[in-house]
């Protein structure tokens, strides 16, 4: 008998006008000391299941049909279940813990909840797994509270809390997706200990093929809340059957070797028309402003540049405490070129992105844009016009347009400001053709951003940035909020570009494969610094500084 | 723009979500309702009215203290009776919901323009900027708005006559409510400003090369009017109860001109000796305007506050 | 923890200064002291006496100086109307404003809380609606409505409370209460209800909305899913998350009780320091005025530090982290 058996589940999320159906007649199973990975991009219905199993569904979600077995009983007739059978780890560590008990708090009322132990055998109990989810000196830390570990620690503490009730299932909702890479391979390291070691089943719910790759034993694939496939994990990722997980597994940017192009196997059910491939019907964006200069040697030059930030504030300046979030950083990035800039969160890979946009100042050093020294330009007349040839994509779609603005005006505010169009309509022309460019189609033009999903979004982002015929292109972690289909999309959107416009690209990401795929070179950075900077192939296939090849190590592969 | 979808605007506002929560909230119907007849009518009190309280020559003091008109002794002329001055209570509290409601709009109106632009200030730039605003929005909110009107009311009246002070009162009045209520529009406006600028559109509009300025008044400023909104609703609420506090201490409106809070103050005279009228209409008056005004901000709050989603 | 209590100490003295400098400007030039203190047949030498005697021929700084300084030790003058020292005028009037505030918060607290702690655990229920109206009714109604409504109910018409004053107390030589004296606590039910009535209402919607926002956080979800009892998590969980902003603003809303208890001690004829002012005002008497000024400005600052020190007891962020 399976230790958990979902049989036709259908969970509904009745609202006012019409009920969402967020999982439709999935039937699933998953054994003691097996990883099921369910995977899926968003709104695919992966994390319903997991609140449903645990009972755990918001209002007004309800099990509409199906059932849920436990050992053969239904999950709610079970008066213990949660905690005791079943228990949960959450995506975000930093807002799983109450901030106001300490770690041993938590630990020990969780584990007399559901032991008879005195105070005190809870107590030894609670460092004992602390101990085991490698949180070395669990003796002191268990008396801390929970803002004084780190993210990877925290994590390991909502595990070891997990753990306290010795539940016979796990399931946990994008453990990871949280962390940093060298993090999270020891998260999933510790997760597939557990399960073998202490025989316990668990769910890992991500959107993460890698993840899935690296930690599972069988792999159910979601679509729209239905199961389109599952499988042992080397036979779905080596031999998918259904076109959905082979679409989704062609998405995914191999790290081990280098594509032209991301391959569009786009998966359309219903038939509906697949998005619009590039289509460059104006010569305007191709069209050069007078004022650019055409010069030889790289195009952007950094040097010795630095930035740090207040940490401690003091009346008296020596008292006062900061922290380098740039040190002393040299690199150039030349014509036509895609330089991949590369770190986990910290590095100050971002900051970096916004010197170099001009929404930061630096505290030190210089950048030259095609051999002016930004800094040094004293008329704002021509420090525009070399502002207008730098433009920035960001990371969050869901944020980076202004949600009152149509989306015809978003993408015309640059060509206003830059007065780079004559008359309204001609503006209105550029702004349509923009968006065909992007493959929106003109008519998005009269939407404001709420009607569009987050890959969509992203193309207006695009589109505005182009819409100053900028010459260089600052991408910063364009695509990691994305699904990975969405993502094969974007970035091969972004190599047609480069290649029709002529464009130079900074492309900021933390995920190396993306990297490898994308760049020409790439520089890798830590805390603040540049560790290494080399030709792509170069850097992945012979990586000279030690922690370049760490990351490179730790990069998951299917 | 699609004609299938939106016949006309009102259909597609009560489509909305707004709209189907105002629906669907019998309570709120009821308040907008009630809110909109009392606005409707202190406006429109002039014409409204049977007579006029500020004109002498209608007044008769033959008249005054009649009971409203279906007791016993009551004039059918004189719907809701009359006061010790021989007033018509039903025009007087028109004419007092005017005072009232003028009093609280222009307060408030006053309040969020100072409290939008120095919170927009003080997010947008931070530092120093938003160190020295803030310190004062702080130092004032620890003063109710009721003390900080009462010391304003008290200064001013230290500093002129008492003719001077009753020609001033309303103004008075409202620079005190406007000055009570301004740091709260401050610091919810402060609050938004900085969420809203450390969204990533502020920052591409700032990589185009727009301006603070331009950012402030394009970008940010439509973006916090919803939380702006819901304040300014529960402070309208607010700057009225002021002026009728005031007004029934004797320190606000005068006690010649008609003003709900002049009105209970009379009425509270005559609690012992029978004549309730004068109290008990004024005061229904009141607590139902300020409980209407509430109602739509709570349910203002509950559309546009993205916590409650 | 040092440099915080330093920055909040500095920021309380800024505000004494500020109010004691409006309080001056208002003693010393609305109106002419010297005016108000002699009669009508005072010759201009007397006058001209006064003047220098009262350090009026000083610079401005200088007097700014004598003022605070005499302010310190307990000195503020003459009430104009009264005539007696404007400090025991105060003093004899400070037990009465105390003890009515203290009951009307007891009251707020006491009956808030819970309702609040309900209607936020189950924001379903009927009883948690019926709550939210009456409470919509509570901030809509005016202070001064509600306590004409409790006389003319329980006073006038069923003759239950008395309508005016405190009833008889009992001079403890420094102070005078009417909390031993069964007449006393008669007489402070319905002004305690009416001035606690606002504040009650105010904190039910208050802890209302924080647990609500605790309920939805990840921790309290997690703690579900751990099978922690729902009593430890409503009661333990939740409540203890939700006390830090709780005590901070029903901390501040003391000072809302200075002011509303100015409008109930009106009404009731409490003989407070509240009507004192009201008083002081209508009869443009500055000495009394500045003083209550002075005095209202010092509370305030006060609460606002004990209430900074207990947040940082309650939240071991702050605690660890000014260290």
């Amino acid at each position: 008998m399976s230790l958990l058996a979902i049989k036709n589940l259908t969970v509904e999320y009745p609202s006012r006008k019409s009920t969402f159906t967020a999982v439709r007649d999935v039937t699933l199973s998953v054994e003691r000391g097996e990883i099921l990975g369910l995977v899926g991009e968003s709104g695919a219905g992966k994390s319903t299941i997991g609140t449903a199993v645990m009972g755990l569904l918001d209002a007004p979600g309800r099990v509409a049909g199906g059932e849920i077995l436990i050992d053969g009983q239904d999950a709610r007739s079970i008066a213990n279940l949660r905690g005791a059978r079943v228990s949960m780890i959450f995506q975000d560590p930093l807002t799983s813990l109450n901030p106001l008990y300490t770690v041993a708090q938590q630990l020990t009322e969780t584990i007399r909840t559901h032991r008879r132990m005195t105070r005190a055998e809870a107590h030894d109990e609670a460092v004992s797994l602390l101990d085991q989810v490698g949180i070395a000196d669990a003796e002191t830390r268990i008396t801390q509270y929970p803002h004084q570990f780190s993210g990877g620690m925290r994590q390991r503490v909502v595990i070891a809390l997990a753990l306290c009730s010795q539940p016979d299932l796990i399931i946990a909702d994008e453990p990871t997706t949280a962390l940093d890479v060298s993090v999270q391979a020891q998260i999933l390291d510790l997760i597939r200990d557990l399960a073998v070691s202490r025989g316990v089943g668990v769910i890992l719910v991500t959107h993460d093929m890698g993840v899935i790759a690296q930690t599972a034993d069988r792999v159910a694939v979601m679509y729209h809340g239905a199961l389109v496939e599952e499988g042992k994990t080397a036979q779905i990722i080596h031999d998918p059957q259904h076109p959905y997980t082979q679409s989704l597994l062609a998405a995914v940017p191999r790290g081990e070797r280098k594509l032209d192009r991301f391959p569009s196997l786009t998966y359309q059910p219903d038939g509906a028309p697949a998005p619009q491939e590039m289509t460059l019907t104006d010569d305007w964006l191709r069209s050069k402003g007078k004022d650019e200069n055409q010069g030889t040697g790289p195009l952007v030059q950094v040097r010795g540049l630095g930035m740090r930030f207040l940490t401690r504030n003091a009346i008296l300046p020596k008292n006062r405490s900061y922290i380098d979030a740039v040190k002393d950083l040299n690199f150039d990035i030349n014509r036509g070129e895609v330089l991949g800039l590369v770190g986990e969160s910290g590095s100050g890979k971002s900051t970096v992105a916004r010197m170099i946009a001009g929404i930061h100042a630096p505290d030190t050093g210089s950048i030259t844009f095609d051999g002016q020294d930004m800094a040094k330009i004293a008329s704002s007349h021509e420090r525009q016009a070399l502002r207008r040839q730098i433009q920035m994509i960001f990371q969050d779609p869901y944020s980076s347009l202004n949600p009152r603005m149509r989306v015809r005006d978003i993408v015309a505010e640059p060509i206003h400001h830059n007065r780079l169009s004559e008359t309204a309509s001609e503006t209105s022309r550029i702004v349509g053709d923009l968006l065909e460019v992007v493959g929106l189609g003109a008519a998005a033009g009269a939407k404001f951003p709420h009607e569009f999903s987050g890959g969509q979004r992203q193309r207006i982002s695009i589109a505005r940035a182009l819409a100053t015929r900028p010459r260089f292109l600052i991408c910063d972690e364009p695509t990691s909020a994305l699904d990975v289909s969405i993502q094969a999309q974007i970035l091969n959107l972004l190599k047609d570009l480069r290649d029709a416009l002529d464009l130079t690209i900074l492309f900021i990401s933390h995920d190396l494969p993306v990297v490898r795929q994308m760049c020409d070179r790439v520089a890798v950075m830590r805390n603040g610094q540049l560790c290494e900077l080399a030709e792509t192939e170069a850097l992945f296939e012979a990586p000279r500084d030690p922690y370049t090849r760490e990351l490179i190590s730790l990069m998951p592969s299917l | 723009m699609n004609p299938e979808r939106s016949p006309n605007l009102i259909m597609r506002l009560l489509d909305s979500d707004a709209g189907y929560k105002f629906r669907s909230s019998p309570v709120t119907v009821v308040a907008g309702l009630v809110f909109v007849l009392m606005i409707g009518a202190a406006l429109l009190a002039p014409v409204i009215a049977p007579f006029d309280p500020f004109d002498k020559g209608s007044i008769d003091l033959m008249n005054s203290l009649l009971p409203p008109a279906w007791n016993s002794g009551g004039d059918p002329a004189f719907l809701l009776g009359t006061d010790n001055q021989g007033r018509d209570l039903f025009s007087t509290i028109l004419y007092g919901t005017r005072t009232s409601v003028f009093v609280g709009a222009v307060s408030v109106s006053l309040a969020v323009v100072a409290g939008l632009f120095l919170g927009l200030l003080a997010g947008y730039f931070g530092g120093l900027v938003d160190a020295i605003i803030m310190r004062i929005v702080d130092i004032q909110m620890t003063f109710p708005a009721i003390m900080v009107a009462l010391l304003i009311d008290g200064v001013t009246r230290s500093f002129l006559s008492r003719d001077q002070h009753d020609e001033l009162a309303v103004f008075v009045i409202i620079l005190a409510m406007a000055l009570s209520i301004w740091p709260q529009v401050a610091r919810t406006v402060r609050a938004s400003a900085m969420v809203e600028k450390s969204r990533e559109y502020v920052m591409a509009a700032q990589v185009i090369g727009r301006g603070p300025w331009l950012i402030m008044a394009r970008h940010i400023l439509p973006n916090v009017m919803g939380p702006v909104l819901v304040i300014a609703t529960i402070n309208l609420g607010v700057a009225i109860l002021g002026e009728a506090t005031l007004s029934f201490l004797g320190l606000g409106i005068p006690a010649g001109e008609p003003s709900l809070g002049t009105l209970i103050r009379i009425g509270n005279d005559f609690i012992f000796s029978g004549e309730r009228w004068m109290l008990i209409y004024p005061g229904l008056t009141l607590a139902l305007l300020v409980l209407s005004v509430n109602l739509l901000g709570d349910w203002l709050r509950d559309v546009l506050d993205p916590k409650s989603r | 923890m040092i440099r915080f209590l330093i920055e909040r100490l500095f920021q309380a003295a800024v505000v004494l200064i500020v109010v004691a400098l409006l309080a001056f400007v208002m003693f010393r030039f609305a109106g002419d002291p010297v005016a108000q203190m002699v009669s009508l047949d005072t010759t201009a030498e007397d006058r001209a006496a006064l003047r220098e005697a009262m350090g009026l021929n000083n610079s401005l700084p200088v007097q700014f100086g004598q003022f605070v300084l005499r302010a310190v030790q307990g000195d503020f003058g003459l009430s104009y109307q009264m005539g007696q020292p404007v400090a025991t005028l105060l003093a004899e009037r400070l037990p009465a404003s105390i003890e009515l505030s203290l009951v009307a918060f007891g009251i707020a607290l006491i009956v808030g809380i819970p309702m609040g702690v309900y209607s936020g655990l189950y924001p379903e229920s009927w009883l948690s609606r019926a709550f939210l109206i009456l409470s919509l009714a509570g901030i809509s109604l005016p202070t001064f409505f509600i306590g004409i409504m409790l006389i003319l109910i329980f006073g006038v018409e069923l003759n239950l409370f008395p309508t005016f004053g405190r009833g008889e107390t009992v001079d403890l030589g420094w102070w005078t209460t009417g909390l031993l004296t069964g007449s006393g606590w008669h007489s402070i039910i319905l002004p305690a209800c009416t001035l606690g009535l606002f504040q009650m209402t105010f904190i039910m919607r208050l802890v209302r909305a924080e647990i609500l926002d605790v309920m939805r956080t990840d921790y309290i979800k997690f703690a579900r899913a751990r099978g922690i009892a729902k009593g430890r998590i409503n009661y333990g969980h939740a409540l203890k998350n939700t006390l830090v902003p709780v005590l901070t603003i029903a901390g501040l809303q003391l000072g809302s009780i200075i002011a509303f208890g100015i409008v109930t001690e009106s009404v009731f004829q409490w003989p407070g320091i509240g009507l004192l002012f009201i008083q002081a005002i209508s009869t443009v008497d500055i000495p009394v005025m500045s003083t209550y000024l002075l005095l209202v400005a010092l509370i305030f600052v006060s609460i606002n530090l004990i209430v900074d020190l207990l947040y940082l007891l309650v939240d071991p962020r702050l605690r660890v982290r000014s260290r």
